[in-house]
């Protein structure tokens, strides 16, 4: 898997951040806080959501190595739960084998209970396609985790409460904590920076922990970190898992700020965008993701007027970054500066 | 009318075809990506934008050069394989070193560009392509009625696959094929042209799926998005399969066709998703597939 980095990191656990990942995290921030005053926040948030969904891929593909091919399956999933509970409220879970519905009452509008029920669907997806998909490696995992997110892609076709081709439109947007009022554009923009930051962060500190250093040793030798006594399995997992439900988090939040849930967020082309992002941001960089998030959302954003071209453009783009940029914008920008981002 | 587990047979045969039909392009496919992987390393997730490209070929030249099914069956795989070698040529070769994900990524954009440029030109919606004369009606056999165009289906994927598996496994071109698979430098060193061998083996492949995709054309309609979500099934049938064996490549395309069909017949409601839950039950039971080598 050595090869798949762009570019090998040799900070010890527990080491504090270098000066250039805290001069780039304050750039993000003072970026963060005056952008809406020049940019429309809807693309904003919309571009956070997606930077949140590529920063928890990233973790997995950067940090250890893993391509999954699916995570559209815990981003959409975790859009339809949350945006059923902040419809609708109420969940009802068929039980298998019996015909019984398990009822839980919900309230509606309630957008922290919309984010929990979503982020723990994906975990909890993320722990079944990851036991089955860490069973094979490289190629196959990639592979299995493509097929078992287009399996629960045609769930989501059958399924009665994802609304099919309409999808779930007009998701209320709800007041946090029955107190903040989102509905308010600035309000809702500093809601889904503050869970931004938070993710980012979490993930910053999952890198740099012990728990981290292993998934990079697992990343450049896997046999090696086996024989070094490490379960490197459940080490996987728990990649995986961690970043199905941030990818989750993400996917829950995107249903607020659109205010819709549909079968584009659960469909493959949604997967193959994720990994485009974290290839032209950089992948195993700790900007990257989000730096090639902003790109892709941006390009989409202004190509939208040329219709079906985007996929072309993004196919164009994908084959430049593997041949010829595989570290990546953020990659490229640390090793001119020979710094770690 | 004579019914079998409480089901007609008119339905259960007519569904058994269907899935010996599904089955043929499964085992074409994985076949392709099979050879393909054993000696590039690269999982080509091109593969159903080539098989499209083959239903494609056929629809043009039939359109454009008034040159009919036939002349498709023979051109279209040469066409589109041709354009898999200079694909291989241009692109392909400098990743060979690296991870085998690049390879994977880099196919996947291809992909991604070759079914935009056709939904550019042509559409989201399929055009039809008609069954070629001589293969129209069919045989009312008793307990079924037997398209004739669908039995040429089956009959001419299974003479391709047991040829392609014939010439691999047991002539001498084959065992340079096999034994290149296993140590490249080694081959290289006894004399043989690899990088060329590789080469023709990515056209060899491609060309396979062109065919697929000429077959196809008179029972699916031609779409742009034809080959993308096959491709996906072919990846759970490879996974199941495994990719170490050309026969397994074969049994378990048509064998998992044929479940398809009859989970159509049982229990329609899971007759999309039933080949990726036995991907997950292979998995549980046997993680390297049923005829994959432990790796």
């Amino acid at each position: 898997m050595t090869a798949i980095t762009a570019q090998t990191d040799s900070v010890q656990a527990g080491q504090r951040a270098s000066r250039s990942e805290l001069v780039a995290f304050g750039l993000m921030v003072v970026v963060l806080i005056i952008a809406p005053l020049y940019v429309y926040p809807g693309f904003l948030m919309k571009a956070l959501c997606f930077a949140m969904f590529a920063c928890a891929f990233n973790l997995l593909i950067g940090y250890v190595g893993l391509l999954s091919f699916g995570h559209a399956l815990y981003f959409g999933w975790a859009a339809y739960l949350a945006a059923h509970v902040a419809k609708v409220g109420t969940l009802q879970i068929p039980i298998p084998f019996v015909h019984v519905w398990l009822t839980i009452p919900l309230p509606a509008a309630s957008p922290e209970l919309a984010l929990l029920v979503g982020t723990l669907t994906a975990a909890l997806l993320g722990l079944i396609v990851g036991l089955l998909a860490i069973r094979r490696q490289g190629i196959y995992f990639a592979m299995i985790t493509l097929a078992l997110a287009q399996m629960m892609f045609l769930v989501a076709v059958q399924a009665k409460f994802t609304g099919g081709e309409d999808g779930i439109q007009g998701v209320p947007r709800g007041k946090l904590l029955g107190l903040i009022d989102l509905n308010n554009a600035i309000t809702m923009y500093a809601f889904v920076v503050v869970i931004f930051l938070a993710v980012f962060l979490l993930i910053y500190r999952i890198i740099n922990s012990p728990f981290g250093e292993v998934l990079k040793a697992i990343r450049e030798n896997e046999p090696r970190a086996i024989s070094l006594g490490y379960k490197t399995d459940r080490y996987k997992l728990a990649a995986f898992v961690l970043s199905a439900a941030l990818a989750g988090l993400a996917g829950s939040t995107k249903a607020l700020v659109l205010q819709i849930a549909s079968l584009t967020d659960v469909n493959w082309p949604m997967s193959g965008e994720v990994v485009l992002m974290v290839l032209v941001g950089g992948l195993g960089t700790v900007f990257g993701p989000a730096v090639g998030a902003v790109i892709i959302i941006a390009m989409q954003n202004y190509l939208a007027q040329v219709g079906e071209w985007v996929t072309v453009i993004q196919g164009v783009i994908f084959v430049t970054c593997v041949l010829l940029f595989r570290r990546g914008v953020v990659g490229e920008i640390a090793r001119l500066l020979r710094v770690r981002l | 009318m004579v019914e079998i587990f409480g089901v007609p047979s008119q339905a259960l045969f007519g569904q058994l075809l269907l899935g010996l039909i599904n089955g043929s392009f499964y085992a074409l496919l994985s076949l392709g990506l099979a050879v393909i992987f054993g000696m590039l390393n690269v999982i080509n997730f091109t593969h159903g934008a080539q098989y499209m490209m083959g239903a494609f070929v056929a629809f043009l030249i039939l359109q454009y050069l008034g040159l009919n099914y036939w002349f498709a069956l023979v051109i279209t795989p040469i066409v589109v394989g041709a354009l898999g070698v200079l694909l291989e040529r241009s692109l392909l070769q400098w990743l060979y070193k690296l991870d085998h994900l690049y390879g994977l990524l880099l196919t996947f954009g291809l992909a991604l560009i070759l079914e935009g440029v056709f939904r550019n030109y042509f559409g989201s919606s399929g055009l039809p392509y008609r069954v070629p004369d001589s293969l129209t009606g069919g045989y009312n056999l008793g307990f079924m009625f037997l398209p004739l165009y669908r039995a040429w289906v089956i009959v001419v994927s299974l003479v391709v696959c047991f040829g392609t598996w014939f010439v691999i496994e047991r002539t001498k071109l084959g065992s340079y094929l096999r034994a290149a698979t296993e140590n490249p430098t080694l081959v290289n060193a006894f004399g043989v042209n690899v990088p060329r061998m590789i080469t023709l083996t990515y056209g060899f492949g491609v060309g396979l799926a062109a065919l697929a995709g000429v077959m196809a054309a008179p029972i699916y309609n031609v779409s742009p998005q034809m080959g993308a979500e096959l491709i996906i099934v072919v990846f759970a049938v490879v996974v199941i399969g495994g990719m170490g064996s050309i026969m397994g490549a074969i049994v378990t395309g048509f064998g998992l066709g044929v479940v398809e069909g009859f989970t159509k017949v049982f229990y329609p409601e899971a007759s999309n998703t039933v080949i990726f839950v036995i991907m997950a039950l292979v998995l549980l039971v046997r993680p390297s597939g049923l005829f994959g080598r432990t790796a």
